[in-house]
């Protein structure tokens, strides 16, 4: 479901579900986590296509 | 336009110098050499149409591939259909939807801290090993990756493109970012040491 509600909205069911899977379960958070850091990784790779940031 | 000192570079060689880069990209969103090779052609041909006067390679840089965005969407709609049916085997079951999963859909191994993702914002190495993680995706997964990820349409946008059931692109989506997670956390953040 973590992988899924990047491209489309959960119903209201599922959304609760996930956050109380997420207070329980030790791996899932990392794994949003991971979700997180590709969303933002993604975002920084987009501007940095358009733009001439030559950082090291 | 080209002025008379002699060290001075010309639009239409900018222009030219930006097309391998171009070239990447069209490649990494197309999938399909003859079809990014076309797109990036129009692009140069639409940029020295309409000569511009930027005041760094940089804005030269973000108009172009403003450009290429709209001309690698014409060329999705054009091929849309074609690209889709090229490859049965990412319609069929992909053996990563199973993999490091139990039965229940929980992990069998917990996933890794990858720790502070600030620190490696804007770093070329790491947005070289994204690209070759999304060139390693399956062309149909790679394409539908970049639609959401690069040119920004909405899940209802490439259902219409590329004649999809919102299903199947859920599906092709998930199993791209299952796949961009393991190559990432392969090549990138599971090093301890990072190059």
């Amino acid at each position: 479901m973590m992988v899924a509600r990047e491209d489309r909205s959960l119903k209201l069911a599922d959304r609760i579900a996930l956050k109380l899977h997420l207070l329980i379960c030790q791996a899932c958070p990392r794994f949003e986590r991971q979700m997180l850091a590709m969303r933002n990784d993604l975002k920084q790779w987009r501007n940095y296509t358009t733009q001439d940031q030559e950082k090291p | 336009m080209s002025n008379a000192d002699s060290t001075a570079i010309t639009y239409e060689q900018q222009v030219a110098n930006l097309r391998d880069y171009l070239l990447k990209f069209a490649r990494l969103q197309l999938r399909n050499d003859t079809w990014a090779e076309d797109a990036v052609s129009e692009v140069i041909v639409a940029a020295l149409a309409k000569p511009q006067s930027f005041g760094n390679r940089s804005q030269l840089k973000t108009w172009l591939v403003g450009i290429l965005k709209h001309k690698v969407i014409d060329a999705l709609r054009l091929h849309g259909r074609e690209a889709m049916q090229a490859n049965d085997s990412d319609s069929a079951e992909d053996p990563l939807d199973y993999l490091g999963f139990q039965a229940d859909g929980h992990y069998i191994e917990a996933p890794a801290e990858w720790g502070n993702p600030e620190q490696h914002s804007n770093s070329r190495q790491f947005f070289e090993i994204l690209e070759m993680c999304v060139e390693h995706l399956p062309a149909v997964q790679g394409r539908v990756f970049l639609m959401r990820e690069w040119l920004e349409l909405s899940s209802e946008e490439i259902c219409k493109e590329l004649v999809l059931t919102s299903t199947n692109l859920y599906v092709q989506l998930h199993r791209a970012r299952l796949r961009l997670r393991e190559c990432l956390e392969l090549n990138w953040y599971g090093h301890k040491v990072k190059p």
